[in-house]
């Protein structure tokens, strides 16, 4: 919702300062054509302050709903249906409280034109203004918005660039790849495969793919078992996966980088053995995927780790609109993210 | 016989460094470490002739490691992508050896660490590589320190305030202070500026535990920090201090 016009000082100062004067205007205006000076501040403080309340309601309600281009007759038409409204209010309130016009019904009756001709010049000006102000603050925050938006998919794609390229990861398994051909040429082969498949899987998947969990699995354990020839016995894996999960749909690329994430987090933030859990489950019509890695609270995480888990919120909320599916528990000594995949068929 | 050591947390990555070394009889292998604080230990242990050195490693990386070490032995280190070691091994043209790297490429590493047995000009070297290295993004985010035998690491949002001490630099935190064999021109380099100002010749201050700054004496003032501690601020310092705060 865009700010109302009177969150800016100089425009309250100018308002009130507009309607003292215009107050006062009345005022004197009335006493000149004859009207003793307490009628005159009364009939002015009572018809103003109607029209200042109509100009407040107006403007209150242009912040919520703007009139498009093509309805700018109709609100033409409600600010004189608002002045006819406010000139009756007016005529019956001034007949109750000022004396002079008991004895000179004449005179309220012959400035009623003028008065129904003021008010709408007001309120049509003030619908102006208003329409004016919500138009350009609505402006400037689709501005706002489109640059924020270009600036994330730059990012993502840097993200999905490295992601992909992930030289650190392939330079290391070609290295572990060289040892194993001296030693054991049949395991070097197998790693090559591996190594391949991996490859090739994540340069074919497309952003918003969906594929099924167990898919998401099985391009998983290339990945894993990759890393566990890498650090040897310092990697292990606990997963834990309910059949019901394996045929839900997920977005491809969500899980594997939170992985990634949870396996250079483990290893680069901790000595010694490091377990990875993996848990998948289906609760309430949604899969709740959980990731955990031993952590060390004196550690900073290393870097990327960051984007990888804000890209990944970003993206299911760009999915399903959605802010509240990606939760992150840190304890003592473990970190888990756990994500959550409502039912995509349903 | 020649000591050797390997440090690298990729067990296939020591293995395939000690086939290709099977080659040079006069070099044996007295210990293989997985990280860098089981490599502080091996290195005090052995002071071997050699180190083969990975960059990325738990907790602490190679550069730190070697910060932890009086007197470093002559490295080779071995990395698979890492921009800033990269630059930094240019820099100081220092030999290292990318992943994978094949038996040739290996022996001529080792040709060019035995002709430079002048230890001296490698030890020079070997400082301001480190120097540069600690500006890496990763490593201006914590200090690695030891205490006893321990190695501690502290990150950058836990230092209280830096304080000078002869050749050494006290890492003051609230666990209390740690030294570290550095100059205050280091630190200033390296730490954040808009976090860390230097206050006084002697101090380095980390601007968000300052709770008020009074003023003391006639031209300077003290800067007091939430634990109550109080920082003296010389007159150029009070300026730098007053830019960062926006005062």
């Amino acid at each position: 919702m865009p700010a109302s016009p009177f969150s800016i000082l100089r425009f309250r100062i100018l308002f009130s300062i507009f309607w003292c004067a215009f107050i006062a205007n009345q005022a004197v205006l009335l006493h000149w054509f004859g009207m003793p000076w307490d009628g005159a501040i009364i009939d002015s403080l009572i018809t103003n302050g109607l029209l200042v309340l109509i100009c407040l309601m107006l403007m209150n309600t242009f912040r919520y709903y703007l009139p498009k281009r093509d309805q700018f007759l109709s609100v033409f038409a409600i600010c004189a249906g608002f002045a006819i409204a406010w000139l009756f209010l007016c005529q019956w309130l001034l007949n109750l409280t000022v004396k002079f016009y008991e004895t000179s019904p004449d005179f309220l009756r012959r400035s009623l034109p003028i008065r129904f001709t003021i008010g709408q010049l007001i309120l049509g000006c003030i619908a102006m203004v208003s329409a004016l102000w919500y138009n350009w603050s609505e402006q400037k925050e689709n501005e706002i918005r489109k640059a924020d938006a270009e600036k994330l998919s730059k990012d993502a794609e840097l993200f999905k660039l490295r992601q992909q390229l992930q030289p650190h990861f392939l330079f290391n398994s070609l290295n572990s790849i060289n040892a194993l051909i001296g030693m054991k040429p049949e395991e070097a082969r197998k790693m090559v495969q591996q190594l391949s498949d991996f490859l090739r899987g994540t340069m074919r998947k497309e952003e918003n793919q969906l594929i099924t969990f167990s898919e998401e699995l099985e391009y998983l354990k290339l990945y894993l078992e990759i890393e566990k020839v890498r650090f040897g016995y310092r990697l292990k894996t606990e997963m834990d996966i309910e059949e019901a999960s394996l045929t839900w749909k997920i977005p491809s690329l969500l899980l594997q980088p939170l992985m990634e994430n949870a396996i250079k987090f483990g290893l680069y933030g901790t000595t010694g053995e490091v377990t990875i859990g993996l848990q998948a489950r289906v609760v309430d019509k949604h899969l709740v995927v959980a990731v955990m890695n031993p952590f060390d609270p004196d550690m900073q995480m290393p870097p990327g780790t960051g984007f990888g888990l804000n890209s990944v919120k970003r993206r299911l909320y760009l999915l399903f609109g959605r802010n509240d599916l990606v939760e992150v528990n840190k304890s003592q000594n473990s970190f888990i993210v756990i994500f959550r995949i409502p039912d995509i068929n349903a | 016989m020649r000591k050797i050591i390997i440090i690298d947390d990729e067990p296939l990555a020591r293995l395939i460094v000690k086939e290709y070394l099977q080659k040079h009889k006069d070099l044996e292998v007295v210990q293989e470490c997985n990280d860098g604080f089981e490599g502080v230990k091996a290195i005090q242990q052995h002071q071997p002739d050699l180190v083969f050195l990975d960059i990325q490693m738990p907790k602490i990386n190679g550069f730190e490691m070697l910060e932890l070490i009086e007197q470093p032995p002559p490295v080779i280190f071995a990395t698979a992508f890492d921009e800033y070691a990269i630059k930094a091994f240019e820099a100081h043209a220092i030999d290292y050896l990318l992943k994978p790297f094949n038996q040739e490429r290996f022996d001529k590493a080792i040709q060019k660490w035995s002709e430079q047995n002048n230890t001296k000009q490698s030890e020079k070297n070997t400082q301001d590589l480190l120097e540069t290295a600690s500006l890496s993004p990763a490593q201006s985010q914590r200090i690695v320190v030891k205490s006893g035998s321990k190695i501690k690491i502290i990150p950058v949002h836990d230092v209280l305030y830096l304080e000078a001490a002869d050749d050494y630099v006290k890492i003051h935190t609230k666990e209390g202070y740690f030294l570290k064999n550095k100059t205050m021109s280091h630190f200033e380099q390296v730490l954040d500026g808009l976090q860390f100002v230097r206050s006084h010749r002697s101090y380095i201050v980390n601007v968000q535990q300052i709770t008020r700054i009074d003023p003391y004496e006639k031209d300077n003032h003290v800067a007091v920090l939430k634990a109550g501690t109080q920082i003296p601020v010389s007159r150029s310092g009070y300026g730098k201090l007053k830019e960062v705060l926006g005062l």
